[in-house]
């Protein structure tokens, strides 16, 4: 079992390539109906894939504020994944669509304010697209390795403040401790 | 200005209305003026340095307002959008309110001076260039001439937006993060705008704490972020957040963008009509969403 976690992990890690050590860390934004069953459906259909995604689940993607996109960059998150039901999927009918207006907006302001917008990745993933996460948690993460960290964002912290959960920590150190606790 | 004087004095002789709130002239330049009696009337005037927008005293915010009695409210074109944008989220009723308009050619930037000026592209509200409702429509009654367009601005806030947006992306933030780190918190912004209109504002939740409270980047970054955001398509851009921010954040240049956006993504923009819908609670089944994976 455990060996077998690794082996994801580090298929992970030698899916891009290495900025000099660096392991992203992206926080996931997922509705409960579609994209976490989605995700879980890739999990059990075991597939590979990056293991730098930390999902956070929610009832919807209406139910996802804007706010949690900049709370998971305040504590260190290097990209972030939102993802729900696609189009006429909603368990809850026109979530989707106001989420999608929201985000829309979301989406063109931090590119105005000079967030990388390759750093926010949206997307449509159903409960039957386990594959489709697994090409979308790649990416993403791919696309954040690229960039580096998000030492702009943490720049912004208070310099007095201790280094907690979430704030810079030595490069590459995420994967050993997330392999570790998991193995354990 | 006398058929400004004369609608009020009628309308608080019999009764339409308890107060008029306009702006009078005073030591310091013209400010806002709360008329309870038929005779104060005659204090209200009209003129480039009434900048103000008195929405923000229907705000439902201030029910301290509300308990004087019904409210006549003098609006210029921005004002009665942000009206439309109260009668739209159901904050007010169109009952509630007498509304006078006034033709406007435009506002200067300070409202602190003994006499009107000239508008001249110097001193003039950046805002007016952009301004398409010289005569609200929103109104119980129209009062003043015809309005000319007023000066050009030496340059227009789109202009200046499109200046940032030819920067690269490390510039843009370099240039957000600089201006947001003056921010010292006081939220004069959200207090002065006829639109933020919740009870209990975001960044004062302490459990969770969503909003860092005390002025440092990071906090300073997430409140201007939030704030631009909640006025999405609701913000009817009339500057007063802007005049109001004692160290200078250009927030129109945010406020503008947010337009632009619902502009061009949605084909809103926003109006003096309650009836049309804004466009963040709406939603269409073809929205572009090219930025979905």
């Amino acid at each position: 079992m455990s060996s077998r976690r690794s082996d994801t992990i580090e298929q992970g890690a030698a899916g891009a390539p290495l900025c000099a050590g660096f392991e992203p860390r992206l926080t996931a934004f997922v509705c409960n109906w579609c994209t976490y069953t989605g995700a879980d459906l890739a999990g059990t259909s075991r597939l590979h894939m990056a293991s730098n995604v930390r999902i956070i689940r929610l009832p919807c993607t209406g139910r996802i504020d804007p706010l949690f996109v900049i709370k998971a960059f305040e504590r260190g998150a290097d990209g972030v994944i939102v993802s729900g039901c696609h189009p006429a999927d909603c368990h809850y009918t026109s979530g989707n669509y106001h989420a999608r207006r929201r985000f829309a907006v979301f989406h063109d302001l931090m590119e105005f304010v000079g967030v990388d917008p390759r750093r926010i990745t949206f997307s449509w993933v159903s409960a039957s697209e386990g594959a489709k996460w697994r090409d979308v948690v790649n990416e993403a993460v791919a696309n954040v390795r690229a960039l580096g960290p998000f030492d702009a964002y943490r720049a912004l912290a208070p310099e007095d403040e201790a280094p907690e959960d979430g704030a810079p920590e030595p490069a590459g150190e995420a994967v050993p401790t997330g392999a570790a606790r998991s193995a354990s | 200005m006398s058929e400004l004087r004369d609608i009020a004095r009628a309308i608080l002789a019999d009764g339409r209305a308890r107060v008029v709130i306009g702006w009078e002239d005073a030591r310091r330049g013209a400010r806002p003026v709360f008329a309870t009696d038929p005779d104060d009337a005659d204090k209200l005037i009209f003129d480039a340095r009434c900048v103000h927008n008195l929405v923000t005293y229907l705000n439902p915010r201030r029910d301290n307002v509300a308990e004087l009695g019904k409210i006549a409210l003098v609006v210029k074109g921005c004002d009665a959008k942000a009206v439309a944008g109260l009668l739209r989220e159901a904050q007010l009723g169109r009952d509630d309110v007498v509304l006078i308009g006034v033709r406007c050619g435009g506002v200067l930037e300070a409202s602190d001076l003994g006499q009107p000026l000239a508008l001249t592209p110097e001193n003039v509200a950046p805002r007016c260039h952009e301004c398409d409702v010289r005569e609200p429509n929103l109104v119980d009654y129209l009062v003043g001439d015809p309005q000319p367009d007023p000066p050009r601005p030496a340059m227009t806030i789109d202009e200046r937006i499109a200046a940032l947006e030819s920067r690269p992306l490390e510039e843009r933030w370099a240039f957000w993060t600089e201006q947001f780190s003056k921010c010292v918190r006081c939220y004069a912004c959200r207090q002065v705008c006829p639109l933020c209109i919740c009870e209990r504002c975001v960044a004062e939740k302490t459990r969770p704490q969503w909003i860092e409270p005390s002025s440092h980047a990071r906090g300073n970054m997430s409140w201007n972020i939030t704030r631009a955001l909640h006025l999405a398509g609701r913000c009817v851009g009339c500057g007063e957040c802007e005049r109001f921010c004692p160290v200078g954040i250009p927030l129109s240049l945010m406020n503008r963008k947010l337009q632009q956006i619902v502009a061009e993504r949605y084909g809103y923009v926003v109006s003096d009509d309650p009836e049309k819908p804004a466009p963040i609670g709406d939603y269409r089944l073809d929205d572009r969403q090219e930025f979905i994976k």
